[in-house]
């Protein structure tokens, strides 16, 4: 449980510039997501925060204790600050068992012998791992070394834990046990969670803010949903959804009524309470609309609203199906839940309701319209 | 807060400036880092600088010659073996000497060790198992008792006692015995390992479908050889090569054993003789050209292939491995192998231990000529005249063994433990200057002949330096501990990279993360990990150590000689029964080593 506050940081490798003038605040409890591609600056903002690196610039504090003041050269050792690390190699001592690795940093702290032992096993039940205490790692598969790494991590009782990139050495299944046990523990711990990951699943699944990084920088700060429905500029748009998300040319103009916005989805006018602080361009200008996949409703009636096109190719893939269209000279893709079957060249129609259309100004990539989003919590 | 050339400048306050202070100070680790750079700095950079300047300072013994007050800067070294009417005989002819020698070496022994490579990895020839084992033996036994046995085979009477073919009856030429040729041979049979190391480390790195490739091209055997798997390994062979010609043109045993006899010398027996009778500074001036000599190979070979491979060999894992029918040629590469073995091994080591036995050598192996006096006999007992007693009873024999294994197991001791933390120090600091500035450091030594090398220490500690702080060795155990240790520095420190590099640093983060010091992590992380690592360089360092005749032999006297120093005296005296009994020994102790060092893994190849 503990607030971070990172401000202005500044890491160089060399002449390297990795973090630049980073700002970010996460706050008491929050289960925050560092994504992004790699090298993007994500482990290294990690590892600044658990005192592993040294920024050459900016203030970070604690809990609003100063932890780094890069202008006094004060860096608060990483043992001090009251969190642990789970790393991507798990990085479990080779040479110690199950049993030895959990106790390695209470023993260290020189607690008494009898709360080490029962701290370690409350880890290792918490981490459904007691059978195993007196294993070695290399005895291990990796989702249990996983499981050991994390009890290692929760031992001593961190108010804040860092995990970095945890799943990418498992497979696809023990991925998705992995993350809703994550989960689990962010709630019976109550502890601030830092996790680095390019996996956008991961992040969007678990996190309950997400921090979406750039080339050093921070593009985005949000709620997973707020990232999905409305990413602030087009490469944050293009990063995250899976499939991607359909990008169409179009041209819009800013009238007193709203913005209109002709593309080959044909006219629409957004109203202006659904428009973004970004600055419009005066008269006639480009823009590209964004649509998600699912948000394409496809019908072989035409409907009032509905636009013609054609089946390009049909993907089906048990629980959806992925069905490319064409439209006025342009390609976009549809899916669809459940397995359906059109010809290729099939004559379809299709809706899209304007309210979750992203509307983005070409020129300057952001984001100019935003996507309504449904109050997705159910009520108490 | 400023930003200048994109960086960001803090101004500097006195509590920014105390925890600077405090940051690099209360890290143990930038403090051990100091003291190894300060460390090195006195054992590898001041040695070098002493000796370049005393090529350059008139010593008190030739001031008569020179003229001036000694410690004045004088050109009269480097003018004697450069220009002076003496300089053909000090520099010119030796060196033309060792380049031959080198250069010959190279071209029988890099085919030698490449083909029994290629056999032994990639061909289906038979016993394959034993046969790897059995090759790398005579690179076990020291090249300077290889010289000994070469003189037990082919010894005439130019030096008083026959060696087994002249005891036959065979007229064997000087230009066989001794000189060029002996010492060509001689050092092919120990250097073919170079070659033969690399090269099939490099082929076992080298996926075999590659091979097959070619064969469903359409390909024959030799073509594919020729086009395939040669240009696959030529980077190795290159850098077999390069080792072999710098090692062969430094090495002293055997070129001694076999070419001071008959007057014929090379840079590294020459510049021994000048070190002895003096100018000393002659000598230091010549082993500067064999440094520098040394330098330019390895060098030019970094140039050409880029990077440091005569260093490390080719790592990787390899595919799949299929052998390639030898058919017809099988026969024919079966003797060739049983030959080389005989060759090199079975005839040798026979001739030498049967001599050992021998009352007169080269008088065959009749009862009347068989004696264990020169191992158990007693001064008394003797049926020629001889001053020494059969080794056994020679206290001589004593010290020298107690000296040897004085000197390896604590010199290997010291220069393991050496090793990996030098090799912590390289692999933390990958990347940052004090990193590659103590890679570079402890290059040095490997660019060095032994003979070159000691010649250095001797040099810089046979007077105190410093005001005592270094004080003088002249003479001591101590001197050849320390020399010893960091002569083997590069191997040793690689090995400990390696080692280290295994411990991933995620390791150590993670103990600090969770609350464990500098030592903490040193104690409880990084010692249990590093142990065998440890233990099988100590085994290689332990076994080099062992072998080494250059590296000593001008710091060694009565008091502190090893087995290998008392087998040389006293072949140089003419005692060779004796000096093979030693060797024999020495051999022996190499093996027992060899042996116990496989049993922790080690592996013989890293050795060098």
């Amino acid at each position: 449980m503990s607030k971070i506050e990172l401000k202005n940081i500044n890491k160089y490798y060399g002449d390297n510039h990795v973090l630049k003038d980073l700002t970010l605040t996460i706050e008491d409890g929050d289960f925050m997501t560092l994504l992004g591609p790699s090298g993007c600056g994500k482990t290294t903002t990690l590892r600044v925060i658990s005192g592993l690196e040294r920024p050459q610039g900016g203030v970070m504090l604690i809990d609003g204790n100063t932890a780094i003041d890069a202008a006094k050269a004060f860096y608060l050792e990483p043992s001090k600050r009251g969190l642990n690390l789970v790393f991507q190699s798990y990085a479990l001592w080779p040479h110690m068992t199950v049993y030895e690795n959990i106790a390695f940093g209470l023993k260290i702290q020189k607690l008494p012998r009898a709360e080490v032992d029962s701290r370690v096993r409350e880890a290792l039940k918490m981490m459904r791992i007691s059978e195993y205490e007196k294993r070695y790692p290399n005895e291990l598969s990796g989702g249990q070394q996983q499981r050991v790494a994390i009890a290692r991590a929760v031992a001593s009782n961190p108010r804040l834990l860092l995990l970095d990139e945890p799943l990418s050495n498992l497979d696809a299944r023990l991925r998705i046990d992995m993350r809703s046990e994550l989960l689990r523990l962010h709630r019976d711990l109550g502890t601030t969670i830092i996790y680095v990951t390019h996996d956008q699943v991961e992040a969007l699944t678990m996190s309950t803010k997400i921090a979406l990084f750039k080339a050093g920088e921070l593009s985005q700060v949000s709620t997973p949903v707020e990232l999905y429905m409305n990413p602030v500029d087009l490469q944050a748009a293009d990063f995250i959804g899976n499939p991607r998300i359909n990008f169409l040319e179009g041209k819009a103009t800013l009238q007193a009524d709203g913005l209109k916005v002709t593309s080959a989805l044909g006219e629409h006018l957004f109203p202006k309470a659904d428009m973004t602080d970004e600055p419009i361009p005066s008269g006639s200008f480009d823009v590209v609309v964004a649509v998600r996949p699912e948000q394409i409703r496809i019908s072989t009636d035409q409907v009032p609203g509905s636009l013609p096109v054609t089946v390009y190719a049909n993907q089906p893939a048990g629980s959806e199906t992925l069905v490319s269209l064409q439209a006025g000279g342009s390609d976009f893709l549809a899916k669809v839940l459940g397995l359906v079957h059109y010809q290729i060249n099939q004559q379809l129609y299709v809706q899209i309701a304007p309210e979750k259309i992203n509307i983005y100004e070409a020129k300057s990539t952001r984001l100019i319209k935003r996507a309504r989003v449904d109050d997705v919590s159910l009520p108490n | 807060m400023r930003v200048a050339r994109g960086k960001i400048k803090y101004p500097m306050t006195r509590e920014r400036l105390k925890n600077q202070i405090l940051n690099v100070v209360r890290n143990p680790f930038n403090m051990i880092v100091f003291f190894s750079l300060i460390i090195l700095f006195c054992l590898i950079v001041i040695p070098l600088l002493q000796m370049i300047a005393s090529t350059f300072t008139a010593a008190k013994s030739e001031v008569r010659r020179i003229g001036g007050q000694p410690g004045d800067f004088t050109l009269y070294y480097w003018r004697y073996i450069l220009v002076s009417n003496l300089a053909s005989a000090t520099l010119w002819e030796p060196l033309k000497n060792s380049i031959i020698i080198g250069l010959f070496t190279v071209l029988v022994s890099v085919p030698l060790g490449s083909v029994l490579g290629w056999l032994i990895v990639r061909s289906d020839i038979p016993g394959k198992k034993l046969l790897g084992m059995l090759v790398v033996i005579p690179y076990m036994i020291p090249s300077w008792c290889k010289a000994l046995s070469w003189l037990a085979v082919f010894r005439n009477e130019r030096s008083g006692a026959l060696g087994f073919l002249a005891g036959l009856g065979m007229n064997i030429p000087d230009w066989l015995a001794y000189g060029p040729i002996a010492i060509v041979l001689c050092m092919s049979l120990h250097y073919y390992a170079f070659s033969y190391i690399n090269v099939s480390s490099a082929l076992r790195s080298i996926n075999s479908e590659l091979e097959e490739m070619g064969e469903i091209c359409g390909a024959t055997k030799p073509q594919i050889l020729k086009s395939i798997t040669l240009p696959l390994v030529l980077p190795s062979i290159l850098s077999s090569i390069i080792m072999t010609l710098s090692k062969s043109i430094g090495t002293y045993g055997v070129a001694a054993n076999l070419g001071n006899r008959i007057g014929y010398y090379t840079l590294a027996t020459k510049m021994k003789v000048f070190i002895n009778d003096g100018p000393q500074s002659v000598g230091y001036a010549m082993s500067l050209v064999l440094i520098a000599l040394a330098a330019l190979i390895i060098f030019s070979n970094q140039r050409i292939i880029g990077v440091r491979k005569s260093y490390a060999t080719i790592g990787g894992k390899g595919g799949r491995s299929t052998d390639m029918r030898l058919g017809k040629a099988k026969v024919p590469l079966m003797i060739f192998l049983v030959l080389f073995l005989v060759m090199a091994m079975v005839m040798p080591m026979f001739v030498l231990v049967m001599e050992t036995f021998q009352v007169t050598t080269g008088n065959g192996y009749g009862l009347n000529n068989l004696t264990l006096y020169n191992w158990i006999g007693t001064v008394d007992q003797a049926q020629k005249y001889t001053s020494y007693p059969g080794i056994f009873q020679n206290p001589e024999f004593g010290r020298s063994m107690w000296n040897t294994v004085r000197l390896t197991f604590l010199a290997s001791i010291i220069t393991a433990l050496c090793g990996q933390f030098l090799g912590y120090i390289s692999t933390r600091g990958r990347g940052k200057w004090y990193g590659s500035l103590t890679e570079q450091l402890v290059f040095i030594p490997y660019l060095m002949s032994g003979v070159a090398f000691s010649t250095m220490y001797f040099a810089m500690f046979s007077r105190p330096h410093l005001g005592g702080l270094m004080p003088s060795l002249y003479g001591t155990f101590t001197l050849i501990v320390l020399t010893s240790v960091v002569k083997h520095f590069p191997f040793a420190s690689r090995s400990g990279t390696a080692n280290m590099m295994q411990i991933s640093t995620e390791l150590e983060e993670a103990a600090t993360i969770n609350g464990a010091s500098f030592w903490q992590r040193m104690r409880r992380i990084v010692l249990p990990l590093a142990k065998n690592g440890f233990v099988s360089g100590f085994m290689l360092t332990f076994i080099s150590i062992a072998k080494e005749l250059d590296l000593i032999i001008i710091m060694m006297d009565k008091k502190t000689q090893t087995m290998s120093y008392l087998a040389f005296t006293y072949s140089q005296e003419g005692y060779n029964q004796m000096a093979d009994a030693i060797s024999v020994c020495v051999l022996f102790f190499i093996l027992v080593c060899y042996i116990i060092a496989n049993r922790f893994g080690a592996d013989i190849g890293k050795s060098w």
